[in-house]
């Protein structure tokens, strides 16, 4: 294997795995988006959906139909949340907010494990996860059918749902919700009804997250800990930015697999795991907004 | 003097008619208490259901049959998530109860065993490292309050280099080899390497250490570097069936032969291998405890404590699991240690302070024959502790997962040269010792 096409595959596998992050990422943008609050729930409504969505195909539910279920069922989550926590703590400070979505990842995990048990459970999606044969003969590179489905979903998830907040009504009123919810109710955008598209939506994106990180991983409690991974995405992408999202999976991705391949043995290794974060913090400390973050100019 | 007699005779029937009105004299039922820090919920509860499940189902299991000659025994759970911090609750929170201390204490983890050990001189309490935690315990003379039976990392890693050994034909045909040790980034991950750097050096092996970051569900980097090493066996030290189910997949994602990947113990469980289906086949694993349920010990729990209702696992097929048949190996322990203790000190029938059990532990001598009598044989291998031997058997077998279980391969082996991981272990426990201004005990 000559230098120049290991480099090449070390950012390939980087790039694929920024996508994923993506995933998880795009959940935590939705509710920015709504509420200027980063939704420490997120990574709990991945394990959430992902471990009812097995629960149900192992109680006999075919695929699709757990598929539409679980999706109702987050959904619910999302109502419950924005009659529950949400309605009763608007016009508090984002504080108040944060420190809700931490105690609502708490609930969903536990919720998630006393019902559908602690066991760690396999998800077969029928997409395998062994490199592409004709890539191996040809191209010697070991990319998965796995890994390129993960590309594709994430690609159409991000760009069907920048068309749906640029295009359409909706996205509009997020947008004004977003900016002043108190100025966006009084010109009768439905706040209540907007808050609950969301979460739905961000509940929907952590079903896919979590059914794609569950064929390769297992589906299992380890999942939570995918919102640490989608911060740094978020910082370098811009919290409220779909498309960033991806742009900033991607440069972390890319970023922690080559230094992990190259400076990571002269550290002892294992150093993806904080060298986004370093990364972070200079995007904080140089464009604090992100790369595609909306700049926020503030009267003094 | 008639008068008297008849005097006495009265005290004596209205004594007699007193004793017989009164209600029977309640006979307190002794007991010994046991703490259970189980780990429950969170990214190893896989780990800690079917373990502490054993140890709770066996704890039944001797007081539907009597007890320990009779001494019934009890039990408080706590929930550690396995978690260090949490683990230090729980072990504050569980050490009396009732007026009674424990006597031992067992955390299924080095991280939680690290965050306890140095307080069990003082509270008297034996520390159970069930093949985990430090090491150098194995040294009684310097840690005469903490075991590592059924096996440590370095005996393990030992193994697993002398099973790569006779697959390549012998010692001599390891030279020049090369083997990548994948972990995760942890004192755990890193605690075999004293060993296994000492055993490469002495046969030319190459050694290649690769960190992966907790909780290792991303290890495409990792394992783009074995692709780019080439190694000749991988042993994958991993923790949480995330990681290790990750693992395999990669490894079959880069076209790694799982027959060249061994597993650490606690990455060698049913749990570990379900989720990377076909890219778990092949794969290596240690074990310290075997898996299966014809032993007659396992027959019988689940005959008598499930067939009463009183199983602790939800899930009954994991009846005889590897992390199942752990935590019972791990419970036997207690059990006999407590025999033991009672018989040593003039105490059958009552419990024991934590010293007596000390004792006891120390008294373990598990014959093929009385693990057999017990109802394991096979299960473990046998082993007998001292005063100075805190490290149990230092033996372990090679399991491979065929897709739907384990399969043994081979017998239980121990190290190709014990001596030379007595001798690091005696020198890494002599240098805490100095370190603490510690005065090692004198063994008989």
């Amino acid at each position: 294997m000559t230098e120049f096409l290991f480099f090449f595959e070390v950012v390939l596998a980087g790039m694929l795995a920024g996508t994923m992050y993506s995933l998880v990422a795009l959940g935590f943008v939705l509710i920015y988006k709504a509420s200027s609050t980063f939704n420490f729930a997120q990574g709990a409504m991945v394990f959430f959906a992902v471990l009812a969505f097995v629960g149900l195909m192992e109680l006999g539910l075919p695929f699709g139909v757990a598929f539409v279920a679980t999706a109702l069922l987050m959904v619910a989550v999302g109502y419950c949340t924005e009659r529950l926590v949400l309605e009763p703590l608007m016009n508090q400070s984002h504080d108040t907010m944060l420190m809700a979505t931490i105690g609502l990842g708490f609930v969903l995990e536990g919720l998630a494990q006393a019902v559908w048990g602690v066991e760690v459970r396999r998800l077969d999606l029928g997409i395998g996860d062994f490199p592409i044969p004709w890539l191996v003969d040809n191209l010697g590179l070991f990319v998965s059918a796995l890994d390129v489905t993960a590309g594709v979903v994430a690609a159409a998830l991000i760009g069907t749902l920048a068309l749906l907040f640029k295009y359409t009504k909706m996205g509009l009123g997020l947008r004004a919700v977003a900016d002043d919810p108190g100025a966006a109710a009084s010109i009768g955008i439905p706040l209540k009804n907007i808050m609950l598209a969301v979460w739905s939506a961000a509940g929907i994106v952590a079903l896919v997250a979590g059914m794609l990180w569950g064929a390769r991983a297992g589906v299992q409690f380890a999942l939570v800990d995918l919102a640490l991974k989608a911060l740094p995405v978020l910082i370098i992408g811009g919290f409220s930015s779909i498309p960033g999202a991806i742009v900033g999976g991607l440069i972390i991705g890319v970023t922690e697999k080559t230094l992990e391949v190259y400076i990571g043995p002269y550290f002892g290794g294992g150093i993806e795991g904080w060298a986004p974060y370093v990364l972070a913090i200079f995007f904080l400390l140089y464009r604090p907004e992100g790369l595609f973050g909306e700049k926020i100019i503030r009267r003094v | 003097m008639i008068m008297q007699r008849t005097l006495r005779g009265a005290m004596v029937a209205s004594t007699i008619a007193a004793a017989l009105a009164l209600p029977e004299p309640v006979v307190a039922q002794e007991t010994q208490y046991f703490p259970i820090a189980s780990s429950r919920v969170g990214p190893y509860s896989a780990m800690g259901t079917g373990y502490y499940g054993a140890q709770i189902d066996y704890l039944n299991y001797v007081n539907m049959n009597g007890g320990v000659n009779g001494v019934m025994l009890t039990w408080q759970e706590c929930e550690t998530e396995y978690n260090a911090v949490k683990t230090v609750e729980c072990y504050q929170r569980l050490l009396q109860s009732d007026g009674q201390k424990i006597v031992v204490f067992d955390t299924l983890g080095t991280p939680g065993a690290y965050a306890v050990i140095n307080r069990m001189r003082d509270d008297q309490v034996v520390l159970a490292q069930y093949g985990y935690g430090r090491t150098d315990a194995a040294d009684g003379t310097v840690w005469p309050w903490v075991f590592n039976a059924a096996g440590h990392y370095w005996s393990q890693i030992a193994v697993k280099m002398r099973f790569m050994a006779e697959q390549e034909g012998g010692v001599e045909n390891m030279r020049g080899k090369k083997i990548v040790h994948m972990h995760i980034d942890s004192a755990y991950g890193r605690e075999p390497l004293p060993a296994m750097r000492g055993i490469a050096e002495a046969w030319g092996v190459e050694v290649v250490e690769i960190a992966v970051p907790p909780p290792g569900l991303e290890q495409q980097s990792q394992w783009l570097q074995v692709r780019r090493e080439r190694p000749d066996w991988v042993t994958f030290w991993g923790a949480g069936s995330g990681m290790n189910s990750t693992g395999m997949t990669n490894a079959a994602r880069i076209g790694f032969p799982r027959d060249r990947l061994i597993y650490v113990t606690f990455g060698a469980a049913e749990e570990d291998m379900y989720p990377a289906g076909d890219s778990a086949v092949g794969t290596y694993a240690m074990a310290n405890a075997l898996p299966g349920r014809d032993y007659p010990l396992v027959k019988a729990i689940q005959e008598q404590v499930y067939g009463a209702g009183q199983g602790n696992l939800a899930d009954e097929s994991r009846i005889g699991s590897v992390y199942w048949n752990r935590g019972l190996g791990a419970a036997v322990m207690w059990v006999e240690a407590l025999r033991n203790a009672q018989e040593m000190h003039g105490k059958v029938g009552q419990p024991v302070t934590g010293a007596e059990f000390r004792d006891g532990y120390e008294a373990l001598n598990m014959t093929e024959a009385r693990l057999q009598e017990i109802g394991i044989g096979g299960m473990v291998a046998p082993f007998q502790m001292s005063c100075e031997e805190h490290g149990g058997a230092g033996k372990f077998a090679v399991m491979q997962w065929n897709g739907d279980k384990f399969v043994r391969v081979g017998d239980w082996q121990e190290p190709l040269d014990p001596d030379y991981i007595r001798q690091l272990i005696t020198e890494s426990a002599a240098k805490y010792a100095a370190e603490n201004n510690l005065t090692p005990r004198t063994c008989p």
